[in-house]
């Protein structure tokens, strides 16, 4: 009985195993991708990025116009979010178990949310460009869609871990929905919601690069616009200053982190 | 002795066949300290909330303080909420907050919503809450966050709480099931003296029986959603117990002869 019981898992992994090695097998086939040809051409690569790919003594003149774009990508990064954040948090409120009105609103709201959720946001940004065009307001409001998605839903989460049992000491005293809202669940969550917040900046930055591709703003347009007119040189500076933009805000977001958490 | 809190009849079904309660029936005196005990999943919790109208209950009628409280609209029921305190066994406090914040939270129920939203507390409900910890013996943690106090210490600000609405009767949702020893009599301590000497009712879900019949004047016995036993803890024999926990009552751990020796 106990030796079947063990046996039976062990056939059950092997058999996962083999499905997931079928499966893996089959993809390399249909796609006619060669794994000898595709790992050798790895050292090419990393040869070809060292020979090209560094910015020069004169790109760094570009360096002004650059943090300009770069500059603008990140404020549109923050404020996209947290303009979202605070749409979300209305619609948190609505749609969270502890928090909501009545089923039919709790229902509705996380309903809105999850459709906000699961278009990502490049498919936000390009179903805007029928709308906006390629500017950079495209961009903010499609950054600005996926956070509110995101964001109610986590923050969802947050209310209903953090304040569950004072929600239900607050309503067993008589106190009125709006003092529970501001008393209880604000105080318990605010400072997990913040932490959502700061995640989400980091992510938006990552993602307003690609969709700058997209829209034609920012620092996404700058890079694409130095890659296809071959100036290497100047597109490495552009990878090379977002990913310092991108440290700079991690480690700011941690330090805040820290503090308030 | 007047009656403050009438049960009769209250019945709860969750969903289509599970009955939770079943034609409940009892009354409690002011002033009265009254336990409720029963085996785990029995309906100690459900029947506790359905006097407030936490949940509510599927039938019957309660009545409290000559209120029928089935049939009260949304601002009656809060009216006689901030007459009842409640007391879990997790605290169920703002972590976040302080000690006396989380106090001034019983008289949120009394307050306009903007005061509410606000947090607006007079100098004389603010010295009422110190005066109130200190009794608690929670004089010098006022300022604390709730999360650096100890169970027993957060236990006592769920005291605190409840007691600063000045309500005429506590309902303790097993107030001591999360704690050591020491810190359960103290909470028991507490509680026996609101009873007797502020004249609270007190209505306490508990799961040992030895401290239900150390502490208390009256048991309610529950199995399966049905009063079992009902009746001053002196007359509690080894049956009744039994009857309650549909078990052999020697294999519980106490010693019924030795409560009642004591």
């Amino acid at each position: 009985m106990q030796a079947d019981f063990f046996a039976k898992k062990r056939r059950n992994s092997l058999g996962f195993l083999l499905i997931l090695g079928a499966i893996t097998f089959g993809a390399i086939v249909i796609t006619e991708y060669n794994l000898v040809k595709g790992f050798e051409s790895l050292p090419r690569a990393v040869t070809w990025a060292l020979g090209n790919f560094y910015p020069t003594q004169e790109s760094l003149s570009r360096l002004p116009g650059i943090l300009n774009s770069l500059l603008e990508t990140l404020l549109v990064s923050i404020a996209a979010t947290t303009v979202g954040a605070s749409f979300a948090l209305f619609f948190a409120v609505m749609g969270s178990n502890t928090t909501r009105v009545n089923a039919f609103f709790g229902s509705i709201s996380r309903g809105i949310a999850t459709v906000f959720r699961n278009i990502d946001v490049a498919a936000w940004a390009m179903i805007l460009l029928f709308s906006f065009g390629q500017s950079s307001l495209t961009g903010y409001f499609a950054l600005f869609f996926g956070s509110f998605g995101f964001l109610t839903r986590a923050f969802v989460e947050t209310i209903d871990e953090a304040s569950g049992g004072s929600v239900e000491a607050l309503r067993a005293t008589g106190a009125s929905y709006f003092s529970i809202i501001f008393q209880s669940v604000i105080p318990s969550s605010v400072p997990q919601m913040i932490s959502w917040v700061l995640f989400m900046i980091e992510t938006n930055i990552r993602s307003a690069t690609l969709i700058g591709l997209l829209t034609g703003s920012g620092i996404g347009f700058t890079f694409n616009l130095y890659y296809k007119s071959l100036n290497y040189d100047i597109a490495s500076l552009v990878v090379i200053t977002i990913i310092v933009a991108i440290l700079f805000i991690e480690s700011i977001s941690n330090y805040v982190r820290r503090v308030i958490l | 002795m007047t009656a403050l809190l009438e049960v009769n009849h209250v019945s709860k079904q969750f969903g289509n066949d599970s009955k939770a309660l079943s034609d409940v029936n009892f009354t409690v005196n002011e002033g009265e300290f009254v336990s409720i005990i029963g085996p785990s999943g029995a309906g100690k919790s459900t029947l506790l909330r359905c006097i407030n109208r936490m949940i509510d209950a599927t039938g019957g009628e309660i009545t409290f303080d000559n209120m029928n409280v089935m049939n009260l609209k949304k601002k009656e029921l809060k009216m006689v909420r901030t007459r009842i305190g409640m007391i879990f066994q997790h605290y169920n406090l703002v972590n976040r907050l302080s000690v006396i914040e989380n106090t001034l939270h019983g008289i949120l129920g009394k307050k306009s919503t903007i005061a509410g939203v606000l947090g607006l507390y007079n100098q004389a409900e603010r010295e009422q809450a110190v005066r109130i910890l200190s009794m608690l013996g929670l004089g010098e943690h006022i300022y604390k966050r709730a999360d650096q106090l100890s169970g027993g210490q957060k236990q006592r600000v769920g005291i605190a709480r409840a007691l600063i609405q000045n309500p005429r009767m506590l309902l303790c949702d097993e107030p001591i099931a999360s704690l050591d020893p020491n810190s359960a009599k103290t909470i028991m301590d507490h509680l026996r003296t609101i009873s007797s000497q502020m004249g609270i009712t007190v209505i306490v879900n508990l799961h040992q029986v030895d401290v239900a019949l150390k502490y208390s004047d009256k048991i309610i016995g529950i199995n399966q959603g049905q009063v079992v036993f009902n009746g001053s803890s002196k007359d509690i024999t080894k049956e009744d117990i039994q009857r309650i926990y549909g078990s052999e009552a020697e294999d519980l751990i106490f010693d019924i002869g030795g409560i009642h020796a004591s």
